[in-house]
């Protein structure tokens, strides 16, 4: 078996007696891209916030790398190496596109409370904030307000942000939630582009992304894993209809 | 120049102009005053532009600089800058604690921790007479010797001082919005959740705007209680923080110059209006009311819309 990047045990969360996940374990494997899939209301955003430390699990344990990162604050385990993106496209809607990838650069300067010092220091990411901006198609909009970008522009340019980070996992929160056909397409055809060297974890309502790009998936109900495998068995399982298509299918 | 656009450039080069020009057509005192409260609204404006919290409290930090520099000239004989340095430090040191206190909260239990925290130093202000003089306040602040060798009893020799420090607290300020830090604030502001997913831990990003904030009114309570010659418990309370709001929202939140023009705004309208005895605070009352709801953008705010440009 292949080295575990991400790795929990008992993960679970209770919302004051509603138990929104209840003890998930979860093993990403290095290199891979791990699809977290279920109906609406089966926790993926809960799993993926508990991940990311935007949410405190009520129990359980959270290791990446080895290390138990599960009472870490969600800045620091950014620092780590474990980034995350949103499901409402989250762009730095005032700043421009190349600003906003900069914003992803200038982290690795490590000391940023530097308000005395002139905002020109920043040029030096220029030419790696427009390379990012090319490998996801928005070499033309370096200079626009983010939030004048159509959505699936939005998306890339979030990927592209969190692509800048370098990080070793990319937890991507639906990364084609209401895009157009078209969009769908660029953003899969650059999550293939993108994996090389790095693990993957993505929550995804749509399947065909799903069949063409993970090799493993995890299905979850009810907050509870209900399978999982590679893609085909996942797609086999009676469980697995059933709880997609009901009854009547299965 | 210093990274300041076109419009910017002409705006500063109108604006040091003024400053020179304004003091043989004006009463130097009101210019002086205009000049105090903007370095205060030039400070809030950061905290409610840059990370948009709305504190009710500014007017700990102005009157403690006050406070502050008025004792130390009054009682202890220092010169004026010590006075004012030490409300500078004073007010930041208040802003580091009542951040730390207040910074993790948002929109109205920010406002309204401001406000409580604001109304301890208040109290303390009434009660602790040896220091502050209570009812009293410190009358007859020496405006003294400038490194205990220029004299500033002469307006105009004040005068000077005074431009000097809003000139640089002006650049201090866009220096602060335009540094990388800057570049870190307007990220959190814009979307705050991303930005910590980035690494980015923002609390300490708008502490650090908080003391900022509180350190240029604490500079600017000092400068005051120097120019006035008297430092009294009005500048402490609540109707200075309000006070300073409004000249931010008159001026427009965000914007380099508004609480200039904001500030400019509300001393006039007090000083002409004072005939008018208690009937200023109701006109206030009705400019804010105005100002919310037909150009919520402010004056600057306004006029940058128009020109698309940021001033």
């Amino acid at each position: 078996m292949a080295e575990a990047i991400l790795e929990t045990a008992g993960l679970s969360k209770v919302f004051g007696g509603f138990s929104a996940v209840s003890d998930v374990k979860l093993r990403i494997e290095t290199n891979s891209i791990h699809a977290l899939i279920g109906p609406n209301g089966a926790g993926k955003t809960t799993c993926f916030n508990l991940l990311t430390k935007f949410l405190q699990p009520s129990a359980g344990t959270i290791h990446f790398q080895g290390e138990d990162i599960t009472r870490l604050k969600p800045a620091d385990i950014a620092r780590r190496g474990l980034v995350r993106s949103f499901q409402i496209s989250a762009v730095f809607g005032h700043l421009t596109a190349a600003e906003n990838i900069r914003i992803a650069l200038q982290r690795k300067r490590g000391r940023s409370f530097d308000f005395w010092r002139s905002d020109a220091v920043l040029r030096r990411y220029n030419d790696r904030a427009h390379e990012l901006l090319f490998d996801v198609g928005l070499a033309d909009a370096a200079a626009t307000p983010a939030a004048e970008l159509s959505y699936g522009r939005k998306r890339a340019l979030e990927i592209a942000t969190t692509l800048a980070l370098d990080p070793v996992l990319m937890l991507l929160d639906e990364p084609t939630a209401g895009m157009t056909e078209a969009d769908v397409l660029r953003i899969v055809a650059l999550i293939g582009r993108i994996r090389a060297g790095r693990s993957i974890l993505m929550v995804e309502h749509n399947l065909s992304v799903v069949s063409g790009l993970s090799d493993r998936i995890t299905v979850l109900t009810r907050g509870r894993i209900l399978a999982e495998g590679d893609y085909q068995t996942v797609a086999n399982n009676r469980d697995v209809i059933t709880a997609y298509l009901g009854t009547d299918y299965a | 120049m210093f990274g300041l656009t076109r419009h910017q450039l002409l705006g500063f080069a109108v604006l040091v102009v003024v400053v020179i020009a304004a003091p043989f057509v004006l009463y130097p005192i009101v210019v002086m005053q205009v000049m105090c409260y903007a370095i205060f609204a030039m400070g809030t404006n950061l905290l409610m532009g840059s990370v948009g919290l709305l504190s009710l409290g500014q007017a700990a930090y102005f009157g403690l600089g006050g406070y502050v520099a008025g004792y130390l000239v009054e009682s202890l004989g220092l010169t004026p800058e010590v006075g004012i340095i030490a409300g500078a430090l004073a007010g930041a040191a208040l802003g580091t604690v009542f951040g730390w206190l207040s910074i993790r909260r948002q929109t109205i239990y920010f406002a309204m921790i401001t406000l409580a925290l604001a109304q301890i130093i208040y109290f303390f202000a009434v009660q602790l007479t040896d220091f502050t003089g209570g009812e009293n306040g410190i009358q007859g602040i020496p405006r003294g010797k400038l490194f205990d060798v220029f004299p500033l009893t002469r307006d105009l020799a004040i005068y000077v001082v005074v431009a000097v420090i809003f000139l640089a607290a002006f650049l201090f300020v866009y220096r602060v919005v335009h540094s990388p830090f800057g570049q870190v604030v307007k990220a959190i502001r814009d979307n705050e959740p991303r930005a910590i997913s980035l690494g980015y831990k923002a609390t300490n990003y708008k502490w650090v705007i908080f003391i900022l904030a509180a350190t240029l009114a604490g500079i600017a309570g000092g400068t005051k209680a120097m120019v006035m010659g008297i430092q009294t418990l009005s500048d402490v309370g609540t109707s200075v923080s309000g006070l300073v709001v409004l000249m931010v929202l008159l001026g427009g939140i965000g914007t380099i110059f508004g609480p200039i023009i904001g500030a400019l705004i509300v001393v006039a309208m007090q000083y002409y209006l004072a005939p008018f005895g208690a009937w200023v605070v109701v006109i206030q009352g009705a400019i804010f009311m105005i100002c919310v709801l037909v150009f919520r953008r402010g004056i600057i705010g306004e006029l940058a819309y128009r020109l698309r440009a940021e001033l």
